[in-house]
């Protein structure tokens, strides 16, 4: 894949709420194609409405988007047809197994009825799920999971694969599992892959370029050397301290804490 | 891309099913409460239902249980929205390449399937307890049954996608499924009940519904089968709108 050309281009994106809140403020931003991106930010920054906007889910209130060529908010399908997601929450169906998940996420792609059975299997193979494949997502564990969602995002040959925290909550093993896969899809298949995560040393390692948003505003974008040099910090841990400041941001409990709480106590999950 | 909406409708119709058989305990579960309703007011009541010269009030009361049970699993599988919202697996389904629209139908026919199923199993479990239907009449009440149940169906979705979690449940339950259901006539005859009760089951589906499916059963009914039928599908047609209105409203 050659590095000149962008997956993903952003110019001057904006995102207000209700007229008075600026959740993204005139951000831009490159993705060269077949790169590894890191996304980063502390909670509330902007991250998440970004990643929305970029997948179709919200849209913008000025600026432009474009992905694999094509714009959101015009060509709604054909973006969601060229990218693949993990979101930051699980989003498999517990009930289901994780052949019918795949199977599925196939029919809702319009993956061709002669190819689906053979990609299923490859990707559950690449994943190391095809031994479950006919177990339900609800006896599975939470970084079986994550996998299960990968090779799902995977299943419709998208040219870029959103990762919104995907390793949030999994010990340092399935991490490094994880991250495994995600380089050798990028080596192996020319991947883009654009990922937001609270784990510094994770961008550092795996991720050419990042850009640091906060309060809207993207105020770093560069390798993670440099971001690091430019900042004198020992590491970008240090360096996104230093550029986001010590205070810790809080976020309210939304609806999805509260129904979580009483889904446990209804033995749903 | 004709062929593919028409196959992820299929897609989400089907895994309304596949999570319906798959919950065995859910289907008995809520087989429960029509077989007490059938057991305890059929044969509680009968002979007071029979003194006043109504007949037998088996006969009476079981398309309206059918109906209840029907109403019950529809309007749940339209809520479990909620739940698909909030755990995640409606936004799988927002960012697929398929509209709104598409999305919306194939669930709401997929909830309405599994409700007709189970309204099936509770005119099976009817005709156990002593409820004797003429055989062949059994096809048109079907009908009646998958009408019921797209309504009620389409009108859970339109519900759920207005809500953001479940706290408003208790509320919908109290103020929209025991009303609809004990306003409908299914529990009595409404021709002897006092003028409002009557007005209200005019503006009432499920009256509709009941009506129909008496009217065919058992041959003793408010309006004809046909107009009932007629009133039924325009309601549906109305509530499948509103639903898929409201649904594309949502926001992942």
């Amino acid at each position: 894949m050659p590095e000149n050309k962008s997956s993903i281009s952003v110019k001057n994106l904006s995102k207000t709420y209700d007229h008075t809140f600026k959740a993204v403020d005139d951000i831009s931003f490159e993705v060269p194609a077949g790169s590894i991106f890191a996304f980063l930010g502390p909670n509330g920054a902007g991250k998440t409405t970004t990643i929305k906007m970029l997948t179709t889910l919200v849209h913008p209130t000025s600026g432009s988007i474009t992905i694999d060529g094509m714009d959101p908010t015009r060509d709604p399908h054909g973006v969601r047809q060229s990218f693949g997601i993990v979101f930051q929450d699980p989003s498999l169906d517990d009930e289901l197994t994780a052949y019918e998940n795949m199977f599925f996420h196939a029919g809702l792609y319009g993956v061709p009825r002669g190819e689906t059975a053979a990609k299923i299997k490859d990707l559950l193979e690449f994943v190391e799920l095809w031994d479950r494949k006919d177990n339900l997502v609800k006896t599975f564990s939470g970084g079986m999971k994550r996998r299960l969602e990968i090779a799902r995002g995977l299943l419709h040959t998208p040219a870029v694969l959103f990762l919104d925290e995907p390793t949030t909550g999994l010990d340092p093993q399935t991490r490094n599992y994880i991250w495994t896969y995600i380089k050798k899809l990028n080596e192996e298949r020319g991947l883009t892959v654009f990922f937001t995560t609270h784990y510094m040393e994770e961008a550092e390692r795996s991720a050419k370029h990042v850009a640091i948003i906060d309060h809207g505003k993207i105020i770093a974008s560069d390798t993670p050397a440099n971001i690091i040099k430019s900042a004198s910090a020992a590491n970008l841990e240090d360096a996104f301290i230093k550029l986001t400041g010590r205070k810790i941001r809080e976020e309210e409990a939304g609806s999805v804490d509260h129904l979580r709480t009483m889904a446990r106590a209804w033995g749903r999950r | 891309m004709k062929t593919n909406t028409l196959y992820a409708i299929y897609i989400l119709w089907l895994r309304q099913l596949k999570r319906y058989f798959r919950s065995k305990s859910r289907i008995l579960g809520s087989l429960g409460q029509p077989i007490l309703f059938l057991v305890a007011l059929g044969f509680g009541l009968n002979s007071v239902f029979a003194a006043s010269g109504q007949g037998n009030y088996i006969q009476f009361l079981a398309p309206g249980i059918i109906a209840m049970s029907i109403l019950f699993t529809a309007i749940f599988s339209g809520i479990e929205i909620i739940w698909d919202r909030q755990f995640g697996f409606l936004k799988e389904v927002l960012v697929a390449p398929v509209s709104r629209f598409t999305i919306m139908f194939g669930r709401t026919l997929g909830g309405a399937t599994v409700a007709s199923l189970q309204g099936l199993l509770t005119l099976i479990i009817a005709t156990v307890i002593g409820f004797r239907p003429d055989l062949w009449l059994v096809l048109p009440a079907i009908v009646f049954m998958i009408l019921i149940a797209l309504v009620f169906t389409a009108l859970g979705t339109a519900i759920a996608s207005t809500l953001e979690d479940m706290q408003g449940f208790q509320l919908i339950m109290n103020f929209v499924v025991m009303p609809v259901f004990f306003l409908s006539g299914s529990l009595f005859p409404l021709n002897t009940a006092p003028a409002v009760l009557q007005w209200i089951a005019i503006f009432n589906p499920l009256f509709y519904g009941v009506d129909g499916m008496r009217a065919v059963l058992i041959g003793a009914s408010h309006f004809s089968a046909w107009t009932d039928a007629t009133v039924l599908v325009c309601i549906s047609a109305v509530f499948l709108g509103i639903g898929s209105w409201l649904f594309s409203k949502i926001r992942a």
